[in-house]
């Protein structure tokens, strides 16, 4: 009986904190309620069927493609440092710190940080101006051909220093008599990381991949905070928010949040299928 | 974005977490009083006990103003106990959520989003609407079925707050009495002080832009403009108000005569340079001149600097502005202590001296007007706008709903200001787009 006991506080905590709610999302994902009205009509399938069919839902989708296509960026940059710092280096640590050190930073500080310095005639116009590259220079959130380049950089230099440590990890993970071995061999540097790193690794760059496309879909901080969603940089999470506390459709947006977690589901089985827990073989 | 498990849990639990937060507080219901079971005639039923207030003005919790009233509310009263002034910053989002639950203050301001069907369910009818309009002004809105939920209080009028100096350097001593010409002084503003915003959009706020919508009805001076929007299937074509507002919105931002990078713009910042001189004018109700001429002596400029402008369209040879109430005070109807609630409502309009204080108009009947507003009352006709005919009262937001344009969202004029800079639609493709989701609603609306 005792250890029941103990068992029921997290449990209840648990079922009042986070499946209730839920349950209570997927209800009210299927009215048409406004977030405030005692009466909730159910509505049947027609806020999902909303989700994918009007259009301006549909341009979140879009806009989630350039934070996909900059986590493959995001990646490319992390293995790289990572490779680089886990050879020898002079001040190995430091350079593991700085490249670390955005992603400690809290999500509204790193918004108003950038706000300010690629607003126009800020630090990062100042920048290029001193080097003499005026002619780049343009409205970084104001033109809305590059706003959705820059959030997407913000979010690069945010979370690479994340990738980092994880890709670093799993490099050190890689014995390094393996490493002389393969110096004795007359492997260079690219043949080292080519044959032996980028093997050992590819789980955790497999898991990145496909992480990467829930992870873009749920942008939120960086653009809520410098843009609020304006000049056609709204993505999925914003929308959601929008639809709920600007716009009362809570129907709307409760669909808008169960696709999202659906998505996420999905993704976290496909994962698992793709990336099984096995260990790497290097022989 | 991003990759790793953490980060995706987090960033879900924002999206979720803020639909599960409204979930949690879901349910509650029943308990508390009754509509109409408790007497609240202050003469009679002697307003005494704790009393619950919420408001949205926080910068008067803060600064003590508050704390004012409720001393001189309790040398009215001597009976009351505790009075309790919540101030709360985003007011709209979180008095919405608090009223899942029956705990929301004695009195409080009906949020925006309650739509007239709705005021029922949530706070005490204060008397038959026509009686209240006797005494009141802008009581309509937050009316249903000859009843009246709240009052206003404070009556704004609909005009632009404008830099005189700025105007006055280009030239520009008249107010414009079309766009075109308001177009041409802003160019002249242009000119004459090169690196200035002619007209300010506070678009990254966002909200700033809905005040546009609140033009409606004072352009062509028609009290029933928006319930006429209710049957029109094309309410963006013949120089209708809303084509006129929006046109203006298109034009000024297309012909550069705004701030050069819309999404970096600052509300705090913008009333600064406003008393500055780097703003030219910003469409802003009147409720806005206060604060900027707080500015603008916080600046060391004197407060005369900031002018009051008509919309600059006149009809029939006369500006025309709407006046209407802001937020109106109610009673929360599972209240225990409604008595006191009427009493901090009739006492907060008639003793407090709030509108004046606020450069507002009085929503007494035979109120007096502010002296900074004097000047601007006189130049133009006041146009009050005219409640929706009994059974329609959502009618409007409901075709607004489900148009899917939310003429009072900031997203809708947001969206024209893209295309004016990206000349992404022209402006007759603005309007055609308009026309064709809002005569749709209609249909589907009236269809059932």
């Amino acid at each position: 009986m005792v250890p029941y006991l103990f068992v029921l506080a997290p449990i209840a905590l648990l079922v009042t904190f986070t499946y209730v709610p839920v349950a209570n999302m997927f209800a009210y994902s299927v009215t048409d309620w406004d977030g405030l009205d005692r009466v909730k009509n159910f509505v049947g399938l027609a806020n999902y069927v909303d989700v994918f069919t009007e259009p301006d839902n549909l341009r979140v989708f879009v806009v989630s493609l350039y934070y996909l296509g900059a986590s493959f960026v995001q990646m490319a940059l992390a293995l790289y440092f990572a490779t680089v710092l886990s050879f020898r280096v002079r001040l190995k640590n430091l350079w593991k710190g700085i490249l670390f050190f955005p992603y400690l930073i809290n999500g509204v500080a790193i918004g108003l940080i950038f706000l300010n310095f690629i607003r126009p005639g800020g630090g990062l116009d100042s920048a290029l101006l001193a080097v003499g590259l005026e002619s780049v220079i343009r409205q970084w959130t104001g033109d809305p051909e590059v706003i959705n380049y820059t959030l997407a950089a913000v979010s690069v230099w945010r979370y690479m220093g994340l990738n980092f440590v994880m890709f670093l990890g799993a490099i050190a993970s890689v014995p390094g008599e393996i490493y002389e071995a393969a110096e004795l061999d007359g492997a260079n540097r690219w043949h080292q990381f080519r044959h032996l790193i980028l093997p050992s690794i590819k789980p955790i760059v497999g898991l990145s991949f496909i992480l990467a496309i829930s992870g873009s879909l749920s942008v939120f901080e960086v653009p809520y905070i410098m843009t609020n969603g304006g000049n056609g940089s709204e993505t999925f999470v914003i929308r959601t928010i929008k639809m709920a506390f600007e716009n009362n459709k809570v129907g709307l947006a409760s669909a808008m949040a169960v696709v999202l977690l659906a998505i996420v589901l999905v993704v976290t089985c496909v994962q698992r299928r793709l990336v099984p827990e096995e260990k790497v073989d290097l022989t | 974005m991003l990759l790793t498990r953490m980060t995706r849990a987090t960033v879900v639990m924002a999206g979720t977490a803020a639909m599960v937060a409204l979930a949690a507080c879901g349910g509650g219901g029943g308990g508390g009083g009754e509509p109409g079971a408790q007497d609240m005639d202050p003469e009679t039923c002697g307003p005494a006990g704790d009393l619950t207030v919420l408001t949205w003005r926080t910068d008067l919790v803060e600064d003590g103003t508050f704390d004012a009233y409720v001393a001189d509310f309790k040398e009215a009263y001597p009976e009351i106990g505790d009075v309790d002034i919540q101030g709360i910053t985003d007011y709209e989002g979180e008095v919405k959520t608090r009223m899942s639950t029956d705990d929301y203050g004695d009195v409080l301001a009906i949020p925006g989003s309650v739509s007239p069907d709705q005021l029922s369910q949530f706070f005490e009818p204060l008397g038959e609407l026509s009686e209240m309009q006797t005494q009141y002004r802008w009581v309509e809105p937050e009316s249903f079925e000859g009843l009246s939920y709240g009052i206003p209080v404070v009556g704004n009028v609909m005009g632009a707050v404008y830099n005189v100096e700025v105007f006055e350097s280009a030239g520009v001593t008249d107010f414009a009495t079309t766009p075109e010409e308001f177009l041409t002084d802003l160019e002249a503003v242009k000119a004459a002080n090169p690196g200035i915003a002619p007209l300010y959009t506070n678009y990254k706020d966002g909200w700033p832009l809905t005040a546009w919508q609140s033009y409606v009805g004072g352009v062509s001076g028609d009290p029933e403009f928006t319930n006429g929007m209710t049957t029109d299937e094309a309410p963006w074509s013949g120089g209708s108000d809303m084509e006129v507002i929006d046109g203006l919105l298109y034009d000024v931002v297309a012909q550069g005569l705004t701030e050069a990078d819309p999404t970096t713009t600052n509300w705090e910042q913008s009333k600064q340079m406003l008393a500055t001189g780097q703003i030219g004018v910003m469409m802003l109700g009147s409720w806005a001149i206060p604060q900027m001429q707080d500015a603008a002596e916080a600046a060391g400029e004197s407060r005369d600097i900031i002018g009051y402008m008509p919309f600059p369209v006149q009809t029939d040879g006369t500006f025309h502005a709407v006046a209407g109430g802001d937020y109106n005070l109610a009673i929360n109807v599972h209240s225990s202590n409604k008595c006191a609630a009427r009493a901090w409502i009739d006492w907060f309009n008639h003793e407090s001296g709030f509108s004046e204080s606020q450069i507002g108009l009085s929503p007494l009947v035979d109120g007096p007007v502010p002296e900074s507003l004097q000047a601007f009352i006189e130049d133009v006709e006041l146009v009050e706008m005219a409640a929706a005919p009994e059974g329609q009262e959502s009618l409007f937001s409901d075709i607004d709903t489900e148009s899917g344009i939310l003429t009072t969202s900031p997203d809708y004029r947001m969206k024209i200001v893209d295309d004016a800079r990206s000349g992404a639609r022209t402006k007759q493709q603005v309007f055609d787009d308009l026309n064709a989701a809002w005569g749709e609603a209609v249909q589907a609306v009236s269809a059932g």
